[in-house]
């Protein structure tokens, strides 16, 4: 995994909840370009634990002097938003993995409907310059609660081509009228819920969309879960997963080397071959083929959990 | 260091010829007595072993000139060599960028790239070009960005889409390929477009290929050799022009052999894009005469026992089944049976 030390320009609240970080370079060199909807991995140096979270970045994908992100504080997550909320100021070093992209735009489109709802607005900031940039259709939705949650009106630009939808005002996002009048040829793009990705998947297939035009992101924080042991076939140790710790996390803790990318099962660098099983492997990524789930003859370890007598891992 | 830029040609009285030096660099494929597909892949970037292929990013040689004289002619009989679907423009321009920055910082005395915000200005020494033109803008070069830079840079370049978890031959300038067509697999996926290579689909190769090649990050390219043999030194051997080049096959004879017959390897590396998020595939071929490989004993032991020892369908799907047994039989000279050493490289 290829990252910089970067050190941190600013931290301000865009909301009570959701805070901007701009990074930049110590001595002031130009940070790699990226497109937009990629994502950057942040490690936190939390006493005995090194966290890693992936953010999207909101920053111009076409401006090399810095790179910005936007953190939703989860009280009840693992602790890394805590972190960056309670704990980074502006001056201190963060090392900052280089850009990747697993959400990007599908430039043969001839039009680009992107949805959001709540923070899942980050991957569009930067993905809305660069659309603004090369000067192709376009149209944002972005659903919120309350004005006051919505972090994204301080991020995005002030054009036609975005539509914002409070629910709290009485404005819910009309999915079968955003789909429907579509002109051949364009792509949509989903972040946010879980619920709302499902939402348009269901209203696209009612309206007789392609799939292959429906994009979407679930970045996932690894889910919490009941501890587990796992066996290490190549050192032959046992190491344990604690609840709310990741295999990943507990294999780096472990002092294994294993690549790794987004942290959130879409980007299959984790991917670990399972030697024996007595058990379910609990997948949770968006990465393995139906076939290494049933079989349980893979696991991704970033968000992938086993309940049973024995898990062996090639690791 | 200066080079020395060869008057040479790839084609007709074939008057290529590797110096010295350019046989001591040449990128011997085989790290052991033996080959079968694998996934190879190691990193590539600055700081590769000095004086070998891989010390720079895109390795310039004494070849330079005459490969681009060669790429023009090809390009004059046909110009869907080189071609890129409209939503490739942007990859384009990140390609264009990418071999200018690189070309400029590793080979200062001969390439310069000025930028002024978007505008900028490129000196091409070695072909005596000088170019202003607006970064991203189209009109400002004499062609687009993948055809105006891929005129100037060694090797093939296919540019990839990445969308749908899966790779797409959406772009590409392809003059010196070893039987694969630009033309024939423009938009095909991945998997499509490695559809005629025997044996590796079983092996599940392609499946483990793309999920690295997906995964490749920017700032950190990565590269692996692949080979083949041709009759002559010939770049452009393309399906389009089998009629050229392959009757010539029917030449080899067990006095030439050592002339005309060439390992022709390919140092393939892989890019990610910045703007475009494309990923950028240049594929540089190097030719060697087998009576100058020879010269590397290490080098002469294995190529004989590993095209001795190659299952039949990959020395077919090669192309060089019909001269397999005159070649064995050159190289065999030049084996007495001695262990080799670990490694691509020559014996010190």
């Amino acid at each position: 995994m290829t990252s910089l030390m970067l050190r941190v320009a600013a931290a301000e609240s865009l909301t009570p909840l959701v805070k901007r970080f701009r990074f930049e370079h110590p001595q002031g060199a130009a940070l790699p370009l990226f497109s937009g909807g990629a994502h950057v991995v942040v490690e936190m140096p939390d006493g005995e634990v090194l966290r890693r979270n992936a953010y999207s970045l909101i920053s111009d994908p076409q401006d090399g002097s810095g790179y910005e992100i936007a953190v939703r504080r989860e009280d009840g997550g693992r602790g890394g938003s805590r972190f960056m909320h309670g704990r980074v100021q502006p001056g201190d070093q963060l090392r900052i993995s280089l850009p990747l992209n697993l959400f990007a735009l599908d430039l043969r489109a001839r039009k680009h409907v992107l949805i959001a709802g709540g923070i899942g607005i980050t991957p569009f900031v930067a993905q809305v310059r660069q659309l603004l940039r090369m000067q192709l259709p376009f149209e944002l939705h972005y659903a919120a609660r309350s004005r006051a949650e919505a972090a994204g009106l301080k991020l995005l630009p002030d054009v036609p081509q975005i539509h914002v939808h409070i629910s709290d005002e009485g404005d819910h996002l009309d999915l079968g009228g955003i789909l429907s009048g579509q002109p051949l040829g364009t792509h949509v793009y989903t972040c946010g819920p879980e619920g709302l990705i499902t939402a348009v998947a269901e209203a696209g297939a009612r309206l007789g969309w392609p799939k292959t035009v429906l994009h979407s992101e679930v970045f996932q924080a690894p889910p919490p879960g009941r501890p587990f042991a796992v066996v290490l076939a190549r050192s032959g140790r046992t190491i344990e997963v604690g609840a709310h710790q990741s295999l990943l996390e507990a294999l780096e803790a472990a002092g294994v080397e294993i690549d790794w990318s987004c942290r959130g099962g879409a980007c299959g660098r984790c991917e670990t071959q399972v030697l024996s099983c007595h058990g379910r492997i609990e997948h949770h990524d968006h990465w393995l083929s139906e076939d290494d789930r049933s079989s349980q003859s893979r696991i991704m370890p970033c968000v992938s959990r086993f309940r049973g007598e024995t898990l062996i891992i090639d690791r | 260091m200066t080079i020395r830029f060869n008057d040479e040609t790839f084609r007709d009285d074939y008057s290529f010829r590797n110096s010295a030096e350019a046989i001591r660099r040449f990128p011997f494929p085989f790290d052991k007595d033996d080959y079968m597909y694998s996934v190879n892949m190691e990193p590539h970037g600055t700081g590769g072993r000095a004086g070998s292929v891989f010390e720079k990013r895109f390795d310039v040689d004494e070849h330079y000139v005459a490969e681009m004289r060669d790429r023009a002619i090809t390009l004059a009989g046909d110009p869907l060599r080189c071609q890129s679907l409209p939503h490739m423009e942007l990859a384009g321009w990140d390609l264009l960028e990418l071999i200018m920055q690189c070309k400029a910082e590793d080979y200062p005395e001969l390439f310069q790239l000025h930028r002024d915000g978007d505008r900028w200005h490129w000196i091409n020494r070695p072909l005596g070009i000088e170019q202003r033109f607006t970064f991203l803008d189209p009109t400002t070069l004499p062609c687009g960005p993948l055809e105006y830079i891929t005129r100037q840079a060694q090797g093939d370049f296919a540019v990839l889409d990445q969308r749908e978890g899966n790779l797409w031959m959406d772009a590409g300038m392809v003059t010196s390929q070893a039987d694969w067509s630009l033309d024939f697999d423009i938009g095909m996926n991945f998997f499509e477009w490695h559809a005629p290579v025997p044996k590796a689909a079983e092996m599940g190769i392609f499946q483990r290929a793309l999920k690295f090649l997906l995964a490749v990050q920017q700032g950190a390219p990565s590269r692996r050799l692949n080979w083949t043999m041709t009759v002559n030194p010939r770049l452009d051997t393309s399906p389009e022009n089998y009629h050229l080049w392959g009757p010539e096959k029917r030449t080899i004879t067990p006095e030439n052999v050592g002339a005309k017959q060439y390992l022709r390897v390919e140092l393939q590396s892989f890019w990610r894009l910045p703007r475009s998020n494309a990923l950028a595939f240049p594929i540089r071929c190097y030719l060697i005469a087998l009576e100058d490989l020879v010269t590397v004993p290490k080098w002469a032991r294995r190529l004989h026992r590993v095209i001795r020892d190659l299952p039949d369908e990959l020395a077919d799907y090669k192309g060089f089944a019909v001269n397999r047994q005159i070649i064995i039989d050159y190289l065999a000279q030049f084996d007495d049976g001695k262990p080799t050493s670990p490694g691509i490289f020559a014996d010190d």
